[in-house]
């Protein structure tokens, strides 16, 4: 660490030399195996093809401990260059309190606008119609990793759909093994709630509660069939401890664990430990019952600086994030998708393809990060957490949802 | 003659009075002036960004109907009462005992101390690895051959508030214990001839006599306890994180949580602000009985 610092300084010490060079500090929270070899791409592709250097902000934990201390940092008055954060009604308040830069002119300049797709990416980087953030992903929940080397030890096909993966459970228990993987933290018991909302309660209804929070659906017979659901998952999932969600992964991985709900940026775990796709582990996007995944994803944002260099720095990064080498590069190791239509990804696996398929038929929904503040996610999200790890009946934990749900803005 | 005297008790001790500003300064601004603005915003329906929107009681209202913060109480009252009894039995206990002019002394009390060089962090992990039930107690124990040994405080909601416990009380407890030492070295020898001349038995001395005269040691110990506890937050983040599920919660990390990851500003200083009427509750009558008595007799 103390010889890297050293070379960076050098490093910087030289650069310093030639005109307008940057030191631009990125905080992120990719720090996995998959995320990092991802967030690498960036790094490499900035320092090789600008004048300025990256340095790594990186920080350790998921986003919910990484945005408190990147949005402290902003308002407290010592920004970093450039952060990463989920775009939408996050940082709504950190915009409109003029601490973010305006990205309007390079993104005409650059015609984001026909670029981005789907759209709805680059309407979550907007407020009151001017462009604040640099999307940089794609990124969808609604997937169902399997192992195949569970069900090959369990004697039974690997499933297509959910309900078969609930039917093959007790065959994967008697085998000894873990039917369904979960990391017990608060947010993916949500991500997986969510993902069976879709799948069971169909999208119409879904739509209903989480962008027009209608409480009177929330408490309907279709959402009491999801708590059902929910509530055998969560008999399914009993007896898996572990708490990040890339160690839930790892139990997928090596097979210790039949299947995992989560987003698809659990594809990089699966490919960083040498992984084929549809050979070792499938993906069933929707839980192979309705195939639409939301566009949620991870976008740029530029605190406001004073340094003109550090400036001149911000935006060549961003108009690099969003080029096309780059969104292939970073995209192929994180294992999510590019933010661009225009370019080719047949290196992808079968897994991505599958995923560019549903984005080129345009099933995609908004993001919970789009609908939902902050203040309900960690409501809802503190909801799943008692749910997940008690007997909280499907019965009460409904009454409770709609609570949330009509007290939501 | 009035004129020359008035700036005479101004300026008296003027230095001493000089160098105390930056505490004074510090207490008003920064503890009462940032109570008084917390308060004040615990009003409002401020989200990401302090804003004087005022909602009344509003944030209160969700805040006591929250399941989360009912819990969280709940904890802080089973870990605080807990912990102050045990703490002081514990500690006056060991205190004892190492008085009783035992061997090696010193190595008794450095080992009994030594948690407490720890931070709360570091216990809580160590402690996280020792309840782990694959690794730690229950993994040792079926190990030597009881396979039915079952002891695995952290997964189970209804107890896990106790393995915490366990750990503070282990962090904790040194600290107590060297404070009462220290009072018990302060009871006179004499004393103790005296009680040996009457005939008074060992337990009814400690209970009747040396507890009594060390009462301004046992405040000074409930006070360095009752402090720890309404704080207790990084414990509890090392060690479960507020799991399984929510049910080792306490109210400092509710408050944390909803300020900076909810991003909802009014719930968070809601919630320090029952804190802070909670303590006052407790403290004020106490503080009343203890202090306000003395300065009538």
């Amino acid at each position: 660490m103390k010889l890297r610092t050293k070379l960076l300084s050098a490093v910087a010490v030289v650069s310093a030399t030639s005109v307008g060079a940057a030191d631009l500090e990125v905080t992120h929270w990719w720090t996995s195996g998959g995320e990092a070899a991802a967030v690498s791409e960036f790094a490499k592709a900035f320092t090789e093809k600008t004048d300025h250097n990256w340095v790594d902000g990186a920080i350790a934990g998921s986003g919910g401990t990484a945005r408190p201390i990147i949005i402290s940092r902003i308002l407290g008055g010592d920004p970093m260059a450039a952060t990463q954060l989920n775009h939408g009604r996050q940082s709504e308040e950190l915009i409109e309190a003029g601490l973010m830069t305006d990205l309007t002119a390079i993104a005409e300049a650059g015609g984001w606008k026909d670029l981005v797709n789907p759209p709805s990416l680059l309407d979550a980087c907007t407020f009151e119609g001017r462009i604040y953030c640099v999307p940089v992903n794609i990124h969808s929940a609604q997937w169902l990793w399997l192992s195949h080397d569970a069900f090959a030890k369990a004697g039974v096909e690997v499933p297509t759909d959910w309900h078969e993966f609930v039917a093959a459970a007790p065959a994967l228990e008697k085998a000894g093994l873990v039917p369904l993987a979960m990391g017990q933290q608060g947010w993916q018991q949500n991500i997986a709630f969510n993902t069976l909302t879709i799948a069971i309660a169909g999208i119409d209804d879904w739509r209903e509660v989480t962008v027009n929070k209608n409480a009177d659906v929330a408490s309907g017979e279709s959402f009491k069939a999801v708590f059902d659901a929910a509530a055998n998952a969560r008999e399914l999932a009993r007896e898996s401890n572990v708490q990040d969600w890339n160690l839930a992964t790892n139990l997928v991985i090596t097979g210790q664990a039949g299947g995992q709900i989560m987003g698809d940026w659990a594809q990089g775990e699966f490919q960083f430990a040498g992984q084929v796709a549809d050979q070792d582990y499938t993906c069933l996007p929707g839980l192979g019952i309705n195939e639409i995944l939301d566009t949620g994803g991870d976008a740029f944002y530029f605190p406001v600086v004073d340094d003109p260099d550090t400036q001149a720095a911000q935006i060549e990064l961003a108009n690099l994030l969003i080029s096309p080498e780059v969104q292939v590069s970073f995209n192929l190791a994180k294992g999510s998708l590019p933010v661009r239509g225009d370019i080719d990804m047949s290196a992808a696996n079968s897994c991505m393809q599958k995923g560019l398929k549903i984005l080129a038929d345009g099933g995609v929904l908004p993001s919970n990060d789009m609908n939902l503040t902050a203040d309900t996610t960690t409501q809802l999200e503190d909801l799943m957490a008692e749910f997940w790890a008690s007997d909280l009946s499907a019965t009460d934990a409904q009454a409770r949802y709609t609570d949330i749900i009509a007290d939501a803005d | 003659m009035d004129l020359s005297k008035r700036p005479n008790r101004l300026f008296r001790n003027l230095s001493a009075k000089i160098a105390s500003i930056p505490m004074i300064l510090t207490a008003v601004v920064v503890f009462l002036g940032g109570t008084a603005w917390t308060v004040m915003y615990s009003f409002t329906g401020s989200r990401l960004l302090p804003k004087l929107k005022f909602v009344g009681f509003d944030q209160y209202e969700r805040l006591w109907s929250s399941r989360r913060w009912m819990i969280s109480i709940e904890n802080l009252a089973v870990y605080g009462i807990c912990s102050l009894i045990l703490t002081l039995l514990l500690g006056f206990t060991l205190a004892a005992l190492l008085d009783r002019k035992i061997r090696f002394e010193n190595t008794f009390r450095t080992i009994f101390l030594y948690p407490f060089a720890l931070s709360f962090v570091v216990t809580g992990l160590a402690w996280q690895w020792i309840l782990n039930p694959d690794f730690g107690i229950q993994g040792v124990v079926r190990g030597w051959g009881w396979e039915s040994f079952s002891f695995d405080p952290l997964n189970n909601p209804d107890i896990v508030i106790y393995g915490i416990l366990i750990a503070g009380l282990w962090q904790g407890t040194g600290l107590v214990m060297v404070i009462m030492l220290a009072g018990l070295r302060g009871i006179d020898e004499d004393i103790w001839k005296a009680t040996r001349v009457d005939g008074i038995g060992l337990f009814k001395t400690y209970t009747r006599i040396v507890v009594p005269m060390m009462r301004p040691v046992f405040v000074t110990a409930l006070v360095i306890i009752a402090s720890g506890i309404i704080k207790l937050y990084d414990l509890v983040v090392a060690q479960t994180n507020g799991g399984p599920g929510i049910a080792s919660e306490v109210p400092a990390k509710y408050v944390i949580n909803y300020m900076f990851r909810a991003q909802n500003l009014g719930q968070g200083f809601a919630a320090s602000t029952m804190m802070l009427v909670s303590v006052i509750i407790i403290l004020v009558p106490w503080a009343y009985l203890e202090f306000g008595g003395k300065k009538r007799g």
